[in-house]
């Protein structure tokens, strides 16, 4: 505990300097900014922004580009809520009922409602951090690649529960986004794979070109449409007040509390702990609703429990880095080239060779946390006066901001070509109600099914029984053995009924 | 990404005095007039775009000219170096390829759009770092001769992880396996962080990767290294031995990073590139942080494009053998 509170103490000393406190602003603001514009990612922007902290000192450099990354996770609900348009993937399930918040002209507390939850969950988890990141980094550690398919199996099944029209239509979403999701390089052979000998898919397909497609521009075409052009009137109209009621409030409280643990929880996991963390979070808001049909259509735990679970996923992904050297995904991965580029090589030792560096980043992130908050409330109200724009002027506004984003990802004018033959194929989705999130989670959880399936059954020779013999492996799949029983026992069909169909619309 | 690049490391005021008095005296010169720019066919952060800032920054004094880094990912680094095989050969355009884009790409990749000996220019050798044989730390092999004997023992049942077709950690685990005569498991990962995170959490046996990942883990305990794939020793890591010291001389491996113009670049404007990158790798803090990074920087000899030339050939005759088997 001693050790704790000196840890902390030379943190705040490291973190309160006028220098760090000026660049833990500026990647806050920064971070804002990237998350609400749409396509434009964080790892794009981190990439974009690292030579600049060249010539910083390291810790500021890195205080400012952890900014970055914990704000955009604030700025990612705004587009949304707004207008349907997920910047990241820890923010598509918040589309669901933060969109729907919007259109009954409850924009405003669905912001306010998102980064206070965000507030909430990055601290409780910037705590954890200080407090228990050893111990957790264990956990990190344990989870191997036949816990990871676990892990994906049970996030698929989650995706299913976020359909609130057919569940069949959900699946065949979820299975077409997997295949998707198999474009490009084979993990293991460097086979190209449904590229068709085009250079640019050589890769694969881009989270931020397919979400900008079936979501941003499909539903600019949707709008366009003659029939829902009243609707987006409505919007306009009828916007009440800018902050949550007494009631939302009360109603939120748990939901953010659970998204802040499972978030914690899952955000120590390398790879896609993020994003798993914010739809994790919205399933079990709705399996342990009294009255889930209210999902999906404006339901403030909807915004509240995910965008609590992505923030606090954020701030415990840096658990692997600080204590272990190693850096959990791709923007962790560039701030360890930032500290290279310092001379400084994280590794198992850097907490106690360099602990004005990790205490201070520690510090950083509750005293970023703070001014993110400060930040993102006034801005709720111009967001929100935002949707009063006539659509004239928004959508080609939209439009630009999305193919700048898209381009500037690989600087390929292909992606934004792609990202518009997905605009028609996400309109021809929604005229036909398929719903585009269960196809989105299915792309991003599709390489870390298949590459980790491969893995486990490499390092097993073939033996498929791995997946019950590892404790924690096993746990994660009798969980999804259970969702999936309460899905299809005829006995429990009632209960399904409420969770999964709710087909009356 | 890319667009603002360099902000000098010492400082900004600093840059900015000598950026104006080199700026007049560029007048009198023909070549360099303008911005040059330097493809890196890596993400900012990784160990070749290091490399390349850490130079290019020292050069860009030297040659009285802003260098623009500019990163272009995908395919290996092959895409980027595609573009710059296809850039005006004024100068201008310059690349920072490695061991992958002008070696191990040509066996890698049937349909390669360049061929890295006739679409290039060499300027010169940057640095090369060295490749380690890592294993877990509780891997019951004590030294490099046990290791040999229990991998040739047990090849059904280890496990070698790399961080990707291609990858550096790929192409150097295909060498050692290949002059051990074993075909081991191999398991992919996506980049070098989840293939250590594997290694230090025990999931898999053993790798091999550049020095520059593996220090604070190998110091840290949470993995060993058997030896290194180098004629001497790293002085990062003074207790390794080398290869050739443990008694597999035959496995010598480091990637390399280096600087290429596409084809026909006028001779002078090589000359000069040339001349600008010697001078950095001469000054006393550049010649250190590439050290700090583990790096070894070539001696004066191997400062010529045609040692570079040289280096390139070998380097092609060497990794095709190797990699052919394992993309058919």
């Amino acid at each position: 505990m001693a050790d704790l509170f000196s840890g902390l103490s030379l943190g705040f000393g490291v973190a309160l300097t006028p220098i760090n406190l000026m660049l833990c602003l500026i990647g806050a603001l920064v971070g804002t900014l990237v998350g609400v514009l749409p396509g434009i990612g964080t790892i794009a922007t981190v990439a974009m922004l690292l030579p600049i902290t060249f010539g910083l000192p390291p810790i500021g450099a890195l205080i400012m580009l952890a900014g970055i990354y914990y704000g955009a996770q604030y700025g990612g609900s705004t587009t949304s809520i707004l207008v349907n348009i997920p910047g990241e993937a820890t923010s598509v399930v918040t589309t669901l009922d933060g969109f729907q918040m919007a259109k009954q002209g409850r924009a405003g507390p669905a912001l306010a409602i998102a980064a206070i939850g965000s507030f909430f969950a990055g601290c409780i988890a910037t705590v954890l951090i200080a407090v228990l990141g050893a111990p957790l980094t264990k956990l990190a550690l344990a989870f191997g690649p036949a816990e990871y398919f676990s892990l994906m199996v049970l996030g698929l099944i989650f995706a299913v529960v976020l359909a609130k029209g057919s569940v069949l239509k959900a699946v065949a979403m979820i299975v077409f986004g997997l295949l998707l999701s198999m474009v490009g390089s084979d993990i293991e052979t460097g086979v190209s794979r449904m590229a068709f000998n085009l250079p640019e898919l050589a890769d694969g397909l881009g989270f931020a070109t397919v979400a900008m497609g079936v979501f941003g521009f499909a539903e600019i075409i949707r709008n366009l449409d003659a029939g829902a052009q009243m609707d987006r009137e409505l919007v306009q109209q009828k916007i009440t007040g800018l902050m949550p009621t007494r009631k939302d409030l009360m109603v939120s409280a748990p939901a953010i509390m659970r998204g802040t643990v499972l978030g914690s929880i899952l955000g120590i996991l390398p790879g896609g702990g993020a994003v798993i963390a914010s739809f994790a979070a919205y399933t079990l808001e709705k399996k342990i609703s009294k009255n889930p049909s209210r999902f999906g259509r404006g339901a403030i735990e909807g915004v509240a429990a995910p965008e609590s679970a992505n923030n606090a996923a954020a701030q415990t992904s840096f658990i692997p880095l600080l204590t272990l050297g190693i850096p959990p995904n791709a923007v962790m991965a560039l701030m360890v080239g930032a500290m290279t580029i310092h001379g400084i090589v994280p590794g198992p030792q850097v907490m106690q060779k360099q602990p004005e560096l990790v205490w201070g980043m520690i510090a950083s992130m509750w005293i970023g946390n703070l001014m993110l908050i400060i930040i993102n409330l006034p801005l709720v109200g111009i967001w929100v006066r935002l949707l009063r724009v006539p659509y004239r002027l928004m959508f080609p506004s939209i439009m630009v901001f999305c193919a700048i984003g898209i381009y500037s990802i690989n600087n390929a004018p292909v992606d934004v070509i792609l990202a518009g033959a997905f605009g028609l194929l996400g309109y021809w989705l929604i005229k036909h109600d398929f719903e585009p999130a269960p196809l989105l989670l299915g792309m991003v959880l599709g390489p870390l099914m298949e590459e980790n399936l491969r893995r486990a059954l490499l390092i097993s020779r073939g033996d498929w029984t791995v997946f019950l013999t590892r404790p924690l492996s096993a746990v994660l799949m009798a969980l999804a053995a259970s969702l999936l029983v309460l899905a299809v026992l005829p006995s429990l069909r009632k209960k399904r009924d409420e969770v999964f169909a709710e087909t009356e619309d | 990404m890319n667009l603002y690049s360099r902000m000098l490391a010492g400082g900004g005021l600093a840059a900015l005095i000598g950026f104006g008095a080199f700026a007049a005296s560029a007048q009198t010169q023909t070549y360099p007039t303008r911005t040059i720019t330097m493809i890196v066919p890596f993400a900012a952060g990784g160990p070749t775009d290091v490399i390349a800032r850490i130079v290019t920054g020292h050069m860009a004094q030297t040659l009285g000219q802003t260098i623009i880094i500019e990163n272009v990912v995908g395919a290996g680094g092959t895409t980027a170096t595609t573009r710059a095989a296809r850039a005006a050969n004024d100068g201008y355009t310059l690349i920072t390829g490695h061991m992958g884009t002008h070696a191990a790409s040509v066996p890698l990749y049937p349909n390669l759009a360049y061929d890295p000996e006739k679409d290039f220019e060499p300027v010169m050798l940057l640095a090369g770092t060295p490749i380690l044989i890592l294993a877990r730390k509780d891997f019951p092999p004590k030294d490099l001769k046990e290791f040999i004997a229990y991998v040739k023992a047990n090849v059904g049942k280890v496990n070698a992880a790399h961080a990707g077709v291609g990858s550096v950690s790929h192409v150097s685990c295909q060498l050692l396996n290949s002059i051990l005569d074993i075909k081991p498991t191999a398991v992919p990962f996506n980049g070098t962080g989840p293939a250590m995170n594997a290694l230090v959490s025990g999931q898999v046996d053993y790798m091999c990767d550049q020095i520059v990942n593996a220090v604070p883990q190998i110091n840290g305990g949470t993995i060993k290294a058997y030896a290194v794939a180098t004629p001497a020793r790293n002085p990062s890591l003074p207790d390794v031995p080398t290869t050739a010291e443990a008694g597999l001389p035959e496995f010598q491996a480091q990637a390399w990073n280096a600087i290429f113009a596409p084809k026909e670049t006028p001779a002078p404007v090589i000359a000069k590139l040339n001349a600008a990158a010697a001078k950095a790798l001469d000054d006393e803090g550049v010649r250190k942080r590439l050290l700090d990074l583990g790096s070894v920087v070539p001696p004066a000899p191997q400062r010529t494009p045609e040692t570079l030339a040289t280096l390139v050939k070998s380097e092609i005759a060497k990794w095709t053998p190797v990699l052919k088997p394992a993309t058919n």
